[in-house]
């Protein structure tokens, strides 16, 4: 089955007692994209990640994963799946290589050809030197890294990562990013959770914001900064003082509200589009040469505060309780 | 094809991190033997050669019983709280594959543990007309049952300490009521019953027949019995795994 999603997820939820962790949310991921959940702790990602990957069964809902049904029939969907917990999982006795095999062989791999892909990923991971040491002693990025190694081992279709820079240096991180649309390129579908509005807006090409067990948007960068953004911003930075020019330009450009925002900025607010050149011959004919002009756009993070109701300040919170990742 | 790479790979792996590191071994011999010195010192005012033939089914079988619940009930706790057994959960190969892959790891350790105990007795007595094939098999089903038990704890247990504290629970009453301290018929009446409820009654009298040609049972009903004890507490450790473990 070749569809453009290769997961349908409906109406899913998940009830623990009276406390519901997924209220019945409904997504689609297409196939070969990399697509993004983001919430804050305890929104429900891991959760929905885990019903998604069989480690937690649904209170309702379905998952169709590749036309398989992954609750009613979860180790054949599992079978094509890579699966990248928010927690390093691998055997602290073993070394960097032995993990790899290991986790191979749970998918069949035969040795030679475990052992082959075990070399080339840790050489693709820069971990070829640490590959006989014992994974305890890895650093907490290389840990990460290594995990990921793993959960890539046996090239799998579709691969889940649950919060995958959480907590690591920032080169690490900007290596696994590196390393997931490389994955993306070569036609694997990729579905992270994340609390990094920086994550999400960097790799994903779709993104869902998930609060409080619901998914309150859906869509890609632009059209998430779309459905909050009214109307279109512009940024002149010139090399003269534009304060006395605002009034003028405002009476000009009728259609436009004139902000000016310091002696060298001036910004315009228009609801509809802001042709440049009439603006630049204008200011080009006061004798002020432009050196840029921005378009000025809400950033995923207000999209994110405006939708969820959530506090900047709590994310940023979260972000330095996950540690540095960025 | 698929399925059985991965389950000698999971009994692989368990063997060589768990069973074969020095600390175990150690425990698998001295364990055994430290049971075998109690028993000779605990009866050694009149005790001759031959009492050490007479003590060796209860020997052996409370090596099983210890080697295979304390070691199971350990290393899946410990890896449940390190979040690797996740890994085992999240391989495309059927539950019982996993579960079968991580029982046989302690199987073994408990047959290991299991023939300390006979090693040791060779130095001192003529262990010639034992019917070594049905001892293989009693020791083999008692190492099954008990590694089973074990696996029952583990997936009631959070922590280390809790297995373990579980593991005495089970192990010390089954120890005086299987009958190898008193005989079941010199136990108080109502335990009597309790006494053919557990797995390592049957296990010892059938090693006790086939050492020392003594038992109360017929060794086909024990047999029996052991794969029927053997079948449902698969069954319900796949059970209780689905439902405490898949959330």
């Amino acid at each position: 089955m070749n569809t453009p999603d290769i997961v349908t997820v409906t109406n899913l939820s998940k009830h623990y007692g009276d406390f519901t962790a997924v209220n019945g949310i409904s997504f689609s991921i297409r196939r070969g994209e990399i697509f993004g959940f983001l919430g804050p702790n305890g929104a429900g990602k891991t959760t929905t990640i885990n019903m998604m990957i069989g480690l937690a069964r649904p209170s309702g809902g379905s998952i169709l994963i590749d036309g398989i049904d992954a609750v009613k029939n979860v180790k054949k969907a599992q079978s094509i799946m890579g699966i990248v917990p928010d927690e390093s999982n691998l055997y602290d006795e073993m070394d960097g290589f032995d993990n790899l095999c290991f986790c191979g062989s749970l998918y069949g791999m035969r040795k030679a050809l475990r052992e082959t892909r075990a070399k080339e990923l840790l050489e693709q991971f820069g971990l070829t030197q640490a590959g006989k040491r014992p994974f305890k002693a890895y650093s907490k990025g290389m840990r990460r890294k290594l995990t990921i190694a793993a959960g890539i081992i046996h090239k799998p279709e579709m691969l889940f990562l649950d919060e995958p820079t959480t907590g690591i240096d920032v080169e690490s991180a900007r290596q696994i990013r590196q390393l997931l649309l490389k994955l993306k390129q070569e036609g694997t579908t990729v579905f992270i959770t994340t609390h990094y509005i920086e994550d999400a807006e960097r790799i994903c090409d779709r993104i869902s914001f998930i609060a409080g067990g619901g998914i309150v948007a859906s869509g890609t960068v632009s059209e998430l900064m779309d459905s909050v953004s009214h109307g279109h911003s512009i940024r002149f930075t010139a090399d003269a003082n534009l304060k006395p020019l605002a009034g003028e330009l405002q009476a000009r450009f009728g259609g436009c509200t004139v902000k000016a925002e310091s002696d060298h900025a001036i910004t315009l607010f228009s609801e509809k589009r802001i042709a440049l050149s009439p603006v630049l011959q204008y200011l080009d004919g006061q004798g002020i040469s432009v050196f840029e002009a921005t378009e000025l756009r809400p950033s995923l993070e207000d999209v994110f505060v405006k939708v969820t109701g959530i506090e900047a300040a709590k994310l940023k919170k979260e972000k330095e309780k996950g540690g540095a990742g960025r | 094809m698929k399925t059985w790479i991965a389950f000698g790979s999971i009994l692989k792996k368990d063997v060589q991190n768990y069973y074969l590191k020095p600390p175990n071994i150690s425990w698998g011999i001295i364990f055994p033997l430290s049971w075998t010195l109690m028993q000779m010192i605990r009866s050694s005012g009149g005790m001759n050669l031959s009492d050490i033939r007479q003590m060796l089914p209860g020997l052996m079988a409370m090596s099983v019983l210890f080697g295979t619940t304390s070691m199971l009930a350990v290393t899946i706790t410990f890896e449940r709280k390190g979040r690797s057994f996740d890994r085992l959960l999240l391989a495309p190969i059927p539950l019982s594959t996993m579960v079968a892959a991580k029982v046989s790891g302690a199987i073994l350790f408990g047959l290991f543990n299991a023939f300390v105990p006979v090693i040791f007795a060779a130095f001192f007595v003529d262990l010639a007309g034992i019917n070594w094939g049905a001892v293989l098999l009693a020791v083999f089903l008692i190492a099954v049952t008990s590694t089973l038990l074990g696996l029952m704890i583990a997936v009631s247990a959070k922590e280390v300490f809790e297995a373990q504290t579980f593991s005495n629970f089970f192990r010390f009453p089954m120890l005086f009521l299987c009958g190898l301290f008193l005989p079941i018929s010199s136990l108080p009446i109502f335990l009597r019953p309790l006494s053919y409820l557990l797995p390592l009654t049957y296990g010892t009298d059938l090693l006790s027949g086939s050492i020392l040609g003594v038992s109360i049972l017929s060794p086909v009903l024990c047999i029996l019995v052991l794969f029927a004890f053997t079948a449902a507490l698969f069954v319900f450790c796949q059970y209780n795994i689905r439902k405490k473990w898949i959330l």
